[in-house]
């Protein structure tokens, strides 16, 4: 009796292992659970999955550039058997070697919004253009000052982070000044920069950054700000000490609080760009590979809109009111 | 009155068999939840990703057990990480010498800590709040905050694995394993094991009793620090790189995996094999939920839960006895 109801139970089991072999699972890794930005990856990628019937597995490390935390979550998707894998790295070079593996075991690997160093590493990124976002908010700001002997902030990601000197060389060159081009990872300096610090993109971090920056050079007139949160924070520095009015901030992300504060006139312009479409991409390369064993290959840009408070002559961009309704965040 | 929990016997010895009761429930669930979960491989992975807060898990045992406790020793093993990969890959010294330099580096910095505890009397969580800092910004200074990458195979061999019927097993794993049982022999069988106890349980009482507490400590802080050169070999093995961003959480980890092993947080009680259950209990819910598909977040949740319910459960049986 107990022998015929195990097997019985064995036989469904199978079954729905057997289902479940049909559906493809891919995996999501993400640099953090709490960010919107990759909540808001998570929502695209999920819906996508259900619309594609594919099996959706996340994970993320607990802080950003926590990169044992992808490791492990890599290696639990691969036992979970999932044979697509998109991930934004924390640390794009320390990644590398378990991405290999992955790959070497027949995953597809595909780096979402971040690259990998060397960007050869994964199969394909679709991300952002981070040179390009930079130079968008650059040309902006330049025009805003008219002429104006331009006094630069930046507030930066963290060191030998690829997005944060994409970001922050295209801003530069966007603007007019010399600039190492998009595949470098150094920050480029000039002397119009007269203060540059680490925002590690966190509001509060920012914010001391640009109270010592206003310390050093008090006469500031633009500053540059990898993301909203960290431009969130220079407001807020800038505004204690009465400085708000006189200053261009200039940012890159496009999320919902961003675009709220860029409509505010707390930030000048921003670049937005769009976490959901590159989720959902990435589970379509998932399916396609899963059905026809197709790898996905090489740099998909997914966009990147100048949204501003003030359209200046001269220089394209969309108002807030289309910002609002392609933003990530809460609404 | 007795406190309501008090009024079981079995609650009083929770504090022992707990942790292996939570870890075979944790296991059953998820056997029942996922067909992958249930495998030789499976737990091999979990074993593999356990390693490097479990080594680390051994020193904060040490300490622990010592009433004392250890903020720095992730920042130590990183400093130890980066400090051997780049002395391997920028000076082109063996392998064995690198990782010889990166033991030593790390113990140093356990003998530091003995040292400001046991001779200048400061409380080690100031101590090792200092010495986390310290250790961090030399391993920021000296690494110019870049990831040390394409290092020699010598020193990324505890990452490979070697087969056991069907199931690949990493040496790093092994060496964990190796590594709980000489401590475990160490606290049980030798004096200064059984002296570090007595300091952690009443450091007066164990004055008077001939033992030389001071001497204990520093042997224990600094037996902790090779620990966490131990781990940090680990790591670069596992990652395969010497990344300097490294171990900026595994303090909390380690204390985490402390005290679901049943170790209490007030010193000399509890096993170094404890540790190793409650670092597996970490890893098994991580892995069991990402085979379930469920997110990352609910793994923090649980541990959360589990290092409350552990904390309940020893000072419920401290009061029991």
């Amino acid at each position: 009796m107990n022998s015929r109801i195990s097997l019985v139970a064995l036989a469904a089991t199978l079954s729905l292992t057997a289902a479940a072999a049909d559906q493809p699972i891919i995996g999501l890794i993400t640099k953090t659970d709490t960010n919107p930005f990759f909540v808001k990856m998570k929502e695209g990628a999920a819906a996508e999955a259900k619309k594609l019937g594919a099996k959706l597995m996340s994970a993320a490390g607990k802080q950003d550039g926590d990169n044992a935390g992808q490791v492990t979550a890599i290696e639990n998707m691969m036992a979970a058997g999932a044979k697509t894998i998109l991930i934004t790295p924390s640390d794009a070079k320390a990644i590398v070697p378990t991405i290999k593996k992955a790959r070497d075991a027949g995953v597809l690997v595909i780096a979402l919004d971040s690259p990998t160093d060397p960007v050869e590493a994964v199969d394909a990124l679709f991300a952002t253009d981070n040179y390009k976002a930079g130079q968008l908010i650059g040309q902006y700001a330049k025009t805003a000052l008219g002429g104006k002997p331009a006094r630069i902030v930046t507030l930066d990601l963290f060191p030998g982070h690829p997005v944060g000197a994409q970001r922050h060389n295209g801003f530069m060159s966007g603007f007019g000044l010399k600039a190492a081009d998009a595949k470098s990872n150094d920050l480029s300096t000039a002397p119009e920069i007269v203060c540059a610090a680490d925002s590690y993109g966190d509001q509060s971090k920012g914010q001391a950054a640009m109270e010592s920056c206003l310390q050093k050079s008090p006469d500031v007139n633009l500053v540059y700000t990898i993301n909203e949160p960290a431009a969130a924070g220079a407001y807020k520095a800038l505004k204690s000490a009465g400085k708000e009015k006189g200053v261009v901030i200039v940012s890159v992300d496009g999320g919902c609080q961003g675009i709220r504060d860029t409509a505010a006139g707390k930030i000048q312009a921003t670049s937005q760009q769009y976490p959901l479409k590159m989720a959902a991409m990435g589970v379509a390369a998932g399916v396609e590979y899963a059905k026809t064993g197709k790898k996905a290959s090489g740099y998909v840009d997914t966009g990147v809109t100048l949204i501003a408070g003030k359209p200046l002559a001269g220089v394209e961009s969309k108002d807030t009111k289309v910002g609002m309704e392609l933003c990530w965040g809460k609404k | 009155m007795t406190p309501f929990l008090e009024r079981f016997p079995l609650v009083r010895h929770i504090g022992t068999l707990g942790p292996l009761i939570a870890l075979l429930g944790a296991c059953l669930f998820f056997a029942s939840q996922s067909p992958r979960f249930l495998s030789g491989q499976n737990f091999s992975l979990i074993l593999q990703q356990v390693m490097v807060v479990g080594v680390l898990g051994i020193g904060q045992t040490l300490i622990i057990l010592t009433a004392g406790i250890d903020l720095s020793c992730g920042m130590v093993m990183a400093l130890g990480a980066v400090l051997m990969s780049k002395l391997a890959v920028d000076t082109g010294i063996s392998v064995p010498l690198a990782i010889l330099c990166g033991l030593a580096a790390t113990t140093l910095f356990g003998v530091i800590n003995g040292l400001l505890v046991t001779k200048v009397n400061l409380p080690p969580f100031i101590v090792t709040l200092g010495t986390l800092n310290i250790a961090f910004a030399i391993n920021q200074i000296y690494s110019g905050a870049q990831t040390v990458t394409d290092l020699p195979d010598g020193l990324t061999a505890l990452g490979n694995t070697f087969s056991l019927g069907d199931v690949a097993i990493s040496y790093g794993s092994i060496l964990m394993l190796l590594a709980y049982a000489a401590s475990w022999f160490l606290l049980r069988e030798t004096a200064p094991g059984r002296h570090a106890y007595a300091v952690g349980n009443n450091p007066e009482a164990a004055r008077l009793t001939g033992i030389a507490t001071k001497r204990v400590l520093l042997f224990v802080y600094g037996l902790a620090g090779l620990s966490y050169g131990v781990a940090a070999m680990l790591s670069v093995a596992r990652t395969g790189v010497g990344d300097p961003q490294a171990g900026q959480t595994e303090n909390l980890d380690t204390i985490t995996a402390v005290v679901l092993g049943g170790t209490s947080l007030f010193g000399g009680r509890g096993s170094v094999l404890g540790t190793l259950v409650g670092a597996v209990i970490v890893g098994v819910f991580r892995n069991g939920l990402t085979l379930m598909g469920v997110s990352s977040v609910y793994q923090i949740l649980i541990t959360g839960i589990l290092v409350i319910l552990a904390v309940t459960a020893d000072q419920v049986s401290r009061k029991g006895r």
